[in-house]
């Protein structure tokens, strides 16, 4: 196989939305009405004052509108990026209803952040030492975010992290179109000079976290989730079938040319990392990449414009197709049979049903599994009394706080979580002001 | 009104004091009218007139850099200063090409603006000179307000009275063609200047002239903008900016008892509204510069379109018709009755729920505007009573799909409903201006409005908020009535507000 053209490659992973020029954040930012209590910034989970930060960049202090930025949400540059803003601030922007275009506030904040980026802006300094420490499990955006927020308020803080590049989700876990894996490490950068003890390639297991409850202050757990559910169907072990969360992180962690496809590509799951897969592996060179959900397009879980992303990027979908096995010859994938259903009843409740003599393959040299994680189960059932629903570790929404003493929690390994960065983030701020509050109280 | 003049072209014909033209838009003394290249232009653009740029015995000496504007908001040049002076060619070059102009274009109006040292036969030679060059009128530049007035001319005549009426006289002993006089805004009772050019025997008055201005700083060299090696001067101000001083000045000299002038109204008119204000405030014909300055002459189409289609609507077939029709409305506050209420009212089907009218009523104003937090669902259901009509119809066809454009996504197939404002993605549904699970819904305390017209005025939605009427069942009563009144012991005094 003759090695692919990595600038190519390079070329066809660079941002899907390229950076706003300064003439266009000027028309863009003067497009802001600057409205009271704002629906865009209330409809942000960290509640990023955008009109306030729009309205910097339009009076030309870009920098300005960065640390309004990252005061509510230190990962602000990679929210820029990777934000479903269609359904968040600029899905709540009132320009909406007059003009049936919102006002580009992604865009404009990816603008500001990477002002202040360029500049080298350091915005923040630790806090004077208050003799407490912290520790937090996992350097994804909740801990990191949680990290950050502590040492601002003084408190010692190690952060520990089963990978070896910190970041979580957030460097790996992200489609590579959407956001590159160095800008994700910079904005962690950030946060790590806040003077955080960062300890990567280590995983800690449930009888460490006990320890580490007796040796620290207060510990905040922001593990993430497990391995991609299996199919529990024929043919998964063979060659050639990959969880999507592997897939992607090898976008990456691999030069893109050492990722190359060429071949078909089935991806199975009707959620934004599907779709997240299926996009990459066009970039990469795929010959046909096919979208497999048991359901149908009203009750598919991705977000609208991520589906029509897809569909423009030429992802052929496949609905009503429920897997029955993975075929294969040589132990290598060859393609997915199918059974064809019918929705029984409405929405995502529906129940499905085989459709007789409805039987089809798609063939397939590479097969994503796109199913959504399995919680890690193992921690939390090490720690006496943690409450957990699901899996899922319950906490108090408003502080983080888990059924166990000085324990806090925040991400996507808590129960409710909504699997994006902006809300991880946003769990992490809370957690750390409740941590605060009770190192200050217990002093 | 005319009604049978709608289908008629209206006649946009003016004679000035005794100067015809084509049509009442005529350029402004300023640079675009500096050179025959630049009148020419405009003459074939379709300009009905011109001021030629101010000429003098000598050519002055310019500095660089000369222009400063003023940019709102994303939106450029909405005010325009300049320390340019008046022309710095040879006297003979602007006779010599006036005179070529006029012979190719005799009917189109063509004043020459001219400023000299206050002297009398100065005066005198220039104006020979310049009638003799074929000048349909004279304009006198009293106005400048930056560099020439240093050296006793331009705004340093026009701000005495006496050095007006003065100098006018001394033009009017050889004048054989029409003389105009230019006002500076920068006095503190501009009637007192216009009658003065009266007394001396104008034939009109034109006015505006540009506005005293520093213009701003360069924030990086501390210099003043324009600058002239790190330093700046004072410069006349003009532009959108600057035509409600304008309007206001027009308005004074048409009002004036004493005074009894035709006025060419100059001062921020780039759209044919603008003119139209100025014509209804008295000017019979106006004098542009900065929308030229900036655009081009080709601005002249639209402000002929835009006038000629207004008079239609209007039914005036000529611009005698309404030329000062809105002077007599201009009135002292006085005379403004007391007993007229108007409150404002939101249309909720066209709120987009920003909160500009709410926090401009609460902070600025008088606290009359109601915030509801609605929740989302409860704000569905509102507005699908609000659409019970268009729901039906929604119902009977197909689902109510549109295609939007969604920012930099392209297009996006979403489901719309509720006036357009909810949209479905990944199962759920999502609702425009609305964010931790509630809209805001703002409603006008009608009690307490004042009928200030703020929020009306801050709005961004057209005819969102509207101003309406309210029926107190008084009669008209003025300050000056109540004053009155109050002294005859006939009404009691009106008392605060209760909400004050």
């Amino acid at each position: 196989m003759p090695r692919a053209d990595l600038k190519l490659l390079q070329q066809r992973f660079a941002d899907t939305h390229p950076p706003l020029t300064a003439a266009e954040a000027a028309v863009e930012s003067a497009r802001c009405l600057y409205c009271f209590d704002a629906p865009c910034t209330r409809a942000c989970p960290t509640h990023i004052d955008v009109p306030r930060f729009i309205r910097q960049i339009m009076h030309r202090d870009p920098i300005g509108a960065a640390r309004t930025i990252l005061d509510a949400n230190i990962f602000g540059g990679s929210c820029a990026h990777v934000c479903p803003t269609q359904v968040l601030c600029e899905g709540a922007c009132v320009d909406n209803t007059l003009l049936s275009a919102p006002v580009q506030i992604g865009r404009l904040q990816r603008f500001a952040c990477d002002a202040a980026h360029q500049a080298s802006m350091e915005f923040y300094t630790p806090g004077p030492p208050t003799g407490r420490r912290v520790a937090v499990v996992g350097a994804g955006p909740a801990g990191l975010t949680c990290a950050h927020e502590l040492r601002q308020r003084g408190h010692a803080v190690v952060v520990f992290d089963a990978n070896d590049m910190p970041g979580g989700l957030n460097t790996y876990g992200i489609a590579a179109y959407k956001m590159t894996t160095e800008f994700a490490l910079s904005e962690v950068e950030r946060i790590k000079r806040m003077g955080i003890h960062l300890r990567g390639n280590h995983k800690v297991g449930g009888p460490e976290l006990l320890r580490l409850l007796d040796e620290f202050d207060a510990v905040f757990l922001g593990i993430g989730l497990g391995r991609t559910a299996p199919l529990k169907i024929q043919g998964e072990q063979l060659k050639g079938v990959r969880e999507s969360l592997e897939f992607i992180c090898e976008t990456h962690t691999r030069p893109l040319d050492r990722c190359a496809l060429r071949g078909d590509v089935v991806v199975m799951g009707g959620g934004n990392t599907a779709i997240d897969a299926a996009r990459a592996a066009i970039r990469l060179g795929a010959r046909r990449v096919t979208i497999a959900y048991r359901r149908d397009l009203v009750a598919m879980p991705a977000f609208r414009h991520e589906y029509e992303g897809a569909v423009s990027d030429g992802v052929a979908f496949e609905w009503l197709a429920l897997p029955r096995r993975i075929i294969g010859r040589n132990g290598r994938a060859t393609g997915v049979r199918f059974a064809r259903v019918r929705l029984a009843g409405e929405g995502r409740a529906a129940r499905l049903r085989p459709v007789r003599g409805g039987e089809f393959t798609l063939p397939a040299d590479l097969v994503i599994k796109a199913l959504g994680q399995e919680p890690l189960e193992e921690i939390a059932a090490a720690i006496p009394g943690l409450k957990t629903a699901g899996g899922r570790i319950v906490t108090d929404a408003a502080t983080g706080a888990t059924s166990v003493s000085r324990l806090y929690a925040g991400g996507d390994c808590t129960h409710g979580a909504s699997e994006e960065v902006v809300f991880a983030v946003q769990s992490g701020k809370l957690a750390a002001t409740a941590i605060d509050a009770q190192l200050r109280a217990g002093s | 009104m005319h009604d049978d003049s709608r289908n008629h072209e209206p006649d946009l014909s003016v004679e000035f004091c005794g100067v015809r033209a084509p049509n009442p838009f005529w350029l402004a003394s300023a640079p675009p009218t500096n050179s025959e290249y630049q009148v020419r232009r405009a003459f074939e653009a379709g300009w009905g007139g011109a001021v030629w740029k101010t000429i003098s015995h000598d050519p002055i000496v310019n500095v660089a850099s000369r222009y400063g504007a003023v940019d709102y908001d994303g939106r450029k040049v909405m005010g325009l200063n300049n320390i340019e002076l008046i022309t710095d060619r040879p006297l003979e070059v602007n006779l010599r090409e006036i005179a070529s102009v006029k012979r190719d274009f005799p009917d189109r109006a063509l004043f020459v603006s001219l400023m000299v040292e206050s002297k009398r036969e100065t005066w005198h030679d220039i104006v020979k000179r310049t009638e003799d060059a074929g000048a349909d009128g004279i304009e006198l530049n009293f106005g400048c307000p930056h560099g020439m007035s240093e050296r006793g001319m331009g705004s340093a005549v026009g701000q005495v009275p006496d050095y007006t009426c003065m100098i006018v006289q001394w033009v009017k002993e050889v004048a054989r063609t029409p003389v105009m006089v230019k006002l500076t805004p920068n006095v503190s009772d501009i009637r007192a200047i216009g009658r003065a050019a009266q007394r001396g025997g104008a034939d009109a008055i034109s006015l505006i002239n540009t506005v005293n201005s520093i213009m701003g700083l360069d924030l990086d060299t501390l210099a003043p903008r324009p600058q002239v090696r790190g330093r700046g001067s004072h410069g006349g101000y003009c532009g959108p900016a600057v035509k409600p001083i304008a309007l206001h000045l027009v308005s004074q000299i048409a009002t004036d008892p004493e005074i009894r002038l035709p006025i060419s109204g100059i001062g921020g008119i780039q759209a044919w509204q603008d003119a139209v204000e100025h014509m209804l405030l008295g000017a019979s014909c106006v004098q542009v510069c900065t929308a030229v300055m900036h655009y081009g002459f080709r601005i002249i189409d639209p402000l002929i379109d835009g006038l000629k289609g207004w008079m239609r609507q209007k039914g005036f077939a000529r611009l005698g018709d309404f030329v000062g029709r809105s002077t007599q409305r201009i009135v002292e506050w006085s005379d403004l009755d007391l007993n007229y209420k108007i409150v404002a009212e939101i249309d909720q089907d066209k709120c987009i729920n920003c909160g500009l009218c709410y926090i401009a009523c609460e902070d600025g104003c008088h606290q009359s505007i109601r915030r509801e937090r609605v929740e989302e669902g409860e704000f569905v259901r509102r507005m699908e009573m609000m659409h019970e009509g268009t729901k039906a119809r929604r119902h009977e066809g197909k689902r109510d799909v549109a295609t939007r454009r969604r920012g930099d996504e392209g297009t996006v197939l979403a489901e719309m409903g509720n006036g357009g404002r909810t949209f479905v993605s990944g199962g759920e549904r999502y609702l425009f201006g609305a964010g931790d699970g509630y809209v805001n819904v703002y409603t006008i305390n009608q009690d307490t409005c004042v009928g200030c017209n703020m929020c009306s005025l801050v709005c961004p939605v057209y005819g969102c908020i509207t101003m309406k009427d309210v029926d107190t069942g008084k009669p008209s009563m003025t300050w000056r009535e109540y004053q009155a009144l109050l002294a005859a012991g006939k009404v009691e005094k009106i008392q605060p507000p209760d909400h004050v």
